[in-house]
């Protein structure tokens, strides 16, 4: 199947400030890609242009294998949703949805029946006489969605659809997109500054930063082998501990070790390295800074840490410590004995380490 | 003790406090009386006989209610040689006020719609430019004015004053419009992009129905100031095509022999009488839309 969305070498100028830089992604037919960063990446940016709301500036862009870089948006057979929602906010719920029909000229049979379909589906039958200004977010943010599912496009897009509603909501709508997703094997492209959205909507996710595209790959890619520091630090809640660490080859394994504010040095031992300079950024996820008893896999090796702080959230607690001048963050159970100020026996699992170099930031395994 | 001076104290702050009161009260109305007093003139006067006028107190009440100065002033008072009162001018004021207040209204909105949501390169320098516009004094547009209107072969002329208080009024317009959609999420209009609207169906379906607020303002502010016009009205009418704010110019300054007061008052009211009208009917609307600031989606 040929991509339904790609882009190549795309640039985006305003004036002399360069905003997007050399953007390449494509995506496959049923596809949820999600576009993240911080904010001020250009992510919403790339959004329009693939949209045709903002002219890009060079580089090429086809929808469904034909080329829509200079298309008006109107003809590029998409269908948005925005962060504010954008609600025609004289119409009512039922014109907002029939809205870009009726300018299609589409006949008023099918409008209605459209029209009830979509309804049904999202559950907004009630809503139709109403105009915005008399609903809730949620319910604004159904219309929204109607209004893009009526049109039936080829590439839906969002603009941080979710970002203005409360978190309970929030994640209420989150599995809804999803599930709407996975019903209508649409394709979709899908803007967020929360990586949580991005890890739990996405088939694949595109990091980005400054314009640039930091990372492209399926979650479990993004998550398990970021590409640079930038990926690492902002993918996963608590963020991937880096720490600063010096490694030494002994035989068969590297030592890895790993300077403390007072005591002796942590050496680990990973058997997989190659090739490692001797300073390195060592990338260990909390989850892998573990209680010994729930320790998984062999890798695991045990060292004794003074705990620093200890922040209980229900499921887990986390367990903050300083090694090699950072505060590193470990994911213990519930019931974990640590105590603040008292040193706690840890099980370090190296299995899914990542190395990153010093300098670039560049991930080096 | 203690307890009792300071009940004292509060009574004392209670009673001062109504006093103050009083006080505000009584100098607001003193000031609006002072206020209405001109109106009060004009209106008495208007309802007394010469004699009357001649003999009596300038602010006392009529003794007797006459409304003859009103059907003189309307219909037979003379402004020069012409002895037709201030009927045919007064029409000839809705027929220029009615067509420029909705044509500026018009091109009003739909400028700051350009200006405020389709932004382009020089959006803001054009939009500077057009709020120029509103503090030219129109003595210096005077000749030049006289000169285009004579090219266009519209001098003198009704359509020739329409295009005229057209042309002064857009600045205005434009920025009230412009103020009010630059706080409209631009993302109604990307919507209706993508919904497949273009420039013109955008306008007249999303962003005119939601401007009656601003509307309201711009037509009150434009009718006053195209009605109540003396400058161009003078300046670029003939005998014909005066306004109303020049015909009563003509019988209060062409009179000969007797002052007639009465009749004067009469026709400056009369004048006066549409502007007063539109803002009783839409005078809240125009407050509200002056401090409305967002619209909610």
């Amino acid at each position: 199947m040929s991509p339904i969305l790609e882009i190549n070498n795309l640039y985006k100028n305003y004036g002399s400030t360069e905003i997007l830089k050399d953007i390449n992604v494509s995506i496959e037919p049923g596809d949820f890609l999600v576009l993240v960063g911080p904010s001020g990446c250009g992510k919403s940016t790339l959004l329009n242009c693939i949209a045709g709301l903002e002219p890009i500036t060079s580089g090429s862009l086809k929808i469904g294998g034909q080329d829509m870089t200079h298309v008006s948006p109107k003809d590029r057979d998409i269908a948005m949703v925005f962060q504010s929602y954008a609600l025609y906010p004289t119409m009512s719920v039922a014109k907002n949805i029939t809205f870009g029909m009726k300018v299609r000229g589409v006949d008023q049979a099918t409008q209605e029946r459209k029209l009830a379909q979509v309804a049904q589906q999202l559950q907004i039958e009630p809503l139709l006489n109403r105009r915005p200004g008399q609903l809730s977010g949620g319910q604004r943010q159904r219309v929204a969605m109607g209004r893009a599912l009526v049109r039936d496009p080829k590439l839906f897009l969002f603009d941080e659809p979710l970002s203005n509603l409360d978190a309970k909501l929030r994640v209420e709508m989150r599995t809804e997109i999803k599930a709407l997703h996975h019903n209508l094997g649409a394709s979709m492209v899908y803007v967020t500054h929360d990586q949580i959205e991005a890890m739990t909507l996405a088939t694949k996710i595109v990091v980005m930063k400054g314009g640039v595209i930091q990372q492209i790959g399926s979650p479990s890619e993004i998550y398990n082998r970021p590409a640079n520091l930038f990926v690492a630090d902002f993918m996963g809640s608590p963020a991937m501990n880096l720490i600063p660490a010096k490694v030494r080859k002994n035989g068969a394994g590297t030592h890895i070790e790993i300077t403390r504010k007072d005591g002796v040095p942590i050496v680990l031992t990973d058997t997989k390295t190659e090739n490692l300079p001797e300073d390195v950024i060592l990338g260990v996820r909390p989850e892998d800074i573990a209680d010994p008893a729930v320790r998984i896999g062999g890798h695991a090796q045990e060292a004794e840490c003074l705990i620093d702080m200890v922040e209980p959230a229900g499921a887990d607690t986390f367990a903050v410590m300083q090694l090699g001048g950072k505060h590193v963050t470990a994911r213990l159970h519930a019931e974990t004995t640590a105590r603040p100020g008292q040193l706690q026996k840890l099980a370090f699992d190296l299995g899914k380490v990542s190395y990153f170099a010093p300098d670039t930031g560049l991930r080096l395994n | 003790m203690a307890d009792l001076s300071m009940t004292q104290g509060v009574r004392q702050s209670q009673a001062s406090k109504i006093a103050l009161r009083w006080l505000l009260y009584s100098l607001l109305v003193l000031f609006a009386l002072f206020y209405l007093m001109p109106l009060f003139v004009m209106i008495t006067t208007s309802l007394k006989s010469l004699d009357e006028i001649r003999t009596g107190d300038l602010i006392a009440l009529p003794r007797e209610v006459t409304f003859d100065a009103w059907s003189t002033a309307w219909s037979s008072a003379c402004t020069g040689i012409q002895c037709e009162g201030v009927r045919p001018y007064f029409w000839n004021s809705v027929l220029i006020a009615i067509p420029a207040v909705a044509i500026s209204t018009l091109l009003g909105a739909m400028n700051g719609y350009v200006v405020a949501q389709w932004r382009f390169r020089g959006a803001n320098i054009i939009f500077s430019l057009m709020l120029f516009g509103c503090f030219i004094p129109f003595q210096v547009v005077l000749l030049p004015m006289a000169r285009t209107l004579g090219i266009m072969g519209i001098a003198g002329t009704i359509p020739g004053l329409i295009f005229v208080h057209v042309i002064y009024g857009l600045g205005f317009t434009t920025l009230f419009f412009r103020n009010f959609y630059v706080s409209i999420p631009a993302e109604l209009t990307k919507a209706a992009k993508v919904d497949g609207a273009g420039f013109f169906r955008i306008f007249w379906s999303i962003f005119l129905p939601l401007s009656l607020p601003i509307i309201v303002v711009t037509v009150i502010w434009q009718f006053t100031q195209i009605w109540n016009d003396f400058l161009f009205g003078v300046s670029f009418s003939q005998a014909g095509t005066q306004p109303v704010t020049v015909a009563l110019n003509n019988i209060v300054n062409s009179t000969t022999g007797v002052k007639e007061y009465n009749v004067d008052m009469a026709a400056a009211i009369i004048a006066a009488l549409p502007t007063l009208f539109v803002y009783v009917v839409a005078g809240k609307y125009f407050i509200r839309g002056l401090t409305a600031g967002s619209v909610k989606g």
